[in-house]
């Protein structure tokens, strides 16, 4: 973000702002509990209860300072010195908070859109100038609304699934039993994030490639240490195990590098780009080559130029 | 920042929170600890002026609505106040559906800022006295990710500022340099826009956010135009996404258990001795070729001519394309 959310050391003056109100709105709090919910120590907690402590208004006497009364591990303030209400959101605030509950309502096949609505409405209206006129807006495709909607009706009732999905890196559909952790949307697809019995890993299903579902009576039971993937960098995480396709490609094929990670982009000329990538299977990256024409070559390995060549060729026979 | 530099600025808080006249730098000195020094000492005088800088910029930056004024007409000095009513959030009550929608809307950003920023609106709303609930969960969640420029253009859009970045797309050879008005950003199927007024084209204009190369500089002033009023902005990158339309039918043998991307979408499927005769729908033939030609010999198209012709059209340039072109030696290192 261009505008810094916080520079450094005004964190803690933030977070000491926030503190009082904080506590004013829960009084005899446990000090672990704050201190948890407020995503510090309790020792650094302590530490901010007791620079407050010495803070207040002008004249700075016993009536003045900011007071808090200790019962055992509870405290309680007393006196507020005027700062008794958090400070207002700032843009950078209301934006991360109101583009996510926009997107959120957007969700196809939500649930409660109802009460994410009412309560963009009413962060909204709080942040104020903060969000007034954020130029900022979002759709999500509304197509495959049912099947998420199904998804997501497994996950909250914790059922595991019988469905038969088409893996495309294979082109294979199988049957399987998963047990559903989550559904999300990355990069305009959902995806149910489940454990597979059959594969026994976790694994993203792309919703629109389940071709048939059936919730089944048995609960979901993902192991204990099945987590969640990140995310955050998409939903292929290239590994070094698979293998690495190099192809050279004319101007009409260079989508592919927006399209898929590619690990190595050489501009060898304006007619001629040569792009490294990992194929999670050799028969994906043939049909691959096979869809972009007379665009690509294959570089390496050898044994995919070999199986181009050979389909290529019995491919046009079948006609001839 | 130190312990006396926090402790002062919360009394600086406090105190211009507790004014209702401006109180000048000399005032604020005299009465805020931390400040006390010698302002008949020209050098004492400039090291409390640059503190007092410094002090004000650091509020300002934590979003303290740090009001300038004078109380009288007589005052010579402008003078410093914080109005409660611009500092405080608004009183704000949340069901406990709607706090749940907000708890896992603020866990939704990959953006390691926004998520920040998230974090720290969410802690205000405690506060504010709202239990947020961070374990609920709505069963379906968004991944949210922005491109690096997402920031500076909705700045610059809300500024209504004038903006200059390299753009390249894929098919370019080059970045080309942009000069934009912006209106506003846009998120379409999971990707992000910037739309706005094209001052080199002189026309409306989208840009995908990924393919900003380098930084986006800000131009002239802010309020330098206003985005027309009926302006939707979706409308400009959302404008191709109607349903395509499939009205042909086409007939392929598809080999006995081959091809299972090409079976998902069969509309008949009549066995042979072959393959499967499999009947599919589609919009143009040569879209449609290129489709079925990456499943090799496993599909063969039967009719109608059209598509036959398309197809082998196609595979006749990929054979004649991959003929001899294996990996020439010495090309990889």
């Amino acid at each position: 973000m261009s505008t810094a959310v916080s520079r450094g050391g005004g964190e803690r003056l933030g977070r000491l702002l926030n503190l009082v109100p904080y506590l004013l709105a829960r009084p005899g709090i446990l000090v672990a509990e704050a201190a948890d919910d407020l995503g510090v120590t309790e020792r650094q907690l302590r530490e901010d209860l007791e620079l407050l402590w010495v803070c207040g208004l002008p004249g700075y006497g016993p009536g003045d300072l900011i007071d808090m009364a200790f019962d055992g591990d509870r405290v309680t303030i007393t006196y507020d010195a005027g700062i008794d209400r958090p400070l207002r959101l700032t843009q950078d605030e209301a934006l991360a908070l109101v583009v996510a509950l926009r997107l959120l309502a957007q969700v196809p096949g939500v649930q409660n859109r109802e009460a994410i609505e009412r309560a963009l409405a009413k962060i909204e209206s709080a942040a104020g100038d903060a969000a007034a006129d954020l130029p900022v807006a979002v759709r999500m495709p509304g197509a495959g609304a049912e099947r998420i909607a199904e998804l997501q009706g497994a996950v909250q009732r914790r059922h595991a699934l019988q469905m038969t999905y088409y893996t495309a890196t294979r082109d294979e559909v199988t049957d399987r039993v998963v047990d559903p952790m989550r559904v999300v949307l990355v990069g305009g697809f959902a995806y149910l994030e489940a454990w597979c019995r059959r594969a026994e890993a976790v694994r993203l299903f792309r919703a629109d490639r389940i071709d048939s579902l059936t919730e089944l009576d048995e609960p979901s039971a993902p192991p204990p240490d099945a987590r969640p993937g990140d995310m955050s960098t998409g939903v292929f995480t290239p590994s070094e195990e698979l293998p690495l396709v190099t192809l050279r490609i004319g101007r009409w094929a260079r989508w592919i590098t927006e399209y898929y990670p590619c690990e190595r982009v050489v501009e060898e000329s304006p007619e001629c780009w040569l792009v490294s990538l990992r194929a999670s299977d050799l028969t994906w990256a043939r049909r691959l080559v096979l869809s972009l024409g007379s665009e690509v070559t294959v570089v390496a390995p050898a044994e995919l130029a070999e199986a181009v060549r050979v389909e290529a060729r019995a491919a046009l026979a079948a006609y001839e | 920042m130190s312990r006396t530099r926090t402790e002062r600025l919360v009394n600086l808080v406090i105190c211009l929170l507790s004014t209702r006249r401006f109180l000048t730098a000399a005032q604020i000195a005299a009465t805020v600890p931390g400040y006390e020094h010698n302002a008949a000492e020209p050098r004492e005088h400039e090291a409390f002026q640059r503190k007092f800088e410094r002090d004000k910029a650091e509020l300002r930056d934590l979003g303290v609505p740090l009001e300038t004024g004078t109380t009288s007409a007589f005052d010579t000095e402008p003078g410093y106040r914080i109005a409660r009513r611009d500092y405080a959030l608004p009183d704000v009550h949340l069901e406990p559906d709607e706090t749940a929608a907000v708890g896992i809307a603020a866990r939704l950003w990959q953006h390691a800022g926004l998520a920040a920023a998230a974090t720290s609106g969410l802690l205000k709303l405690r506060a504010a006295g709202i239990d947020v609930d961070l374990q609920s969960t709505l069963g379906v969640e968004p991944v949210v990710t922005v491109d690096p420029a997402f920031g500076p253009l909705q700045a610059a859009a809300r500024e209504r500022q004038e903006v200059a970045f390299a753009y390249r797309t894929p098919e370019d050879d080059a970045a080309q340099p942009r000069r934009l008005q912006p209106w506003g950003v846009v998120s379409w199927r999971g990707r992000w826009y910037v739309v706005g007024h094209d001052l080199d084209r002189g026309a409306t204009r989208s840009f995908r956010l990924s393919r900003v190369t380098g930084p986006v500089r800000t131009v002239g002033p802010s309020g330098a135009y206003a985005p027309p009023p009926d302006a939707d902005l979706m409308s400009h990158v959302a404008r191709w996404s109607g349903p395509v339309e499939h009205p042909n039918r086409a007939t392929v043998l598809v080999r006995p258990g081959r091809a299972a991307g090409v079976r998902r979408f069969a509309e008949e499927v009549t066995p042979g001795p072959d393959g499967d005769l499999v009947v599919l729908s589609y919009s143009d033939p040569d879209g449609f070729a290129r489709w079925v030609v990456r499943y090799g010999a496993d599909v063969v198209v039967v009719a109608p001519e059209e598509v036959r012709k398309a197809t082998m059209a196609r595979l006749r340039d990929l054979v004649e394309v991959h003929e001899g072109h294996g990996a020439p030696a010495g090309m990889l290192a």
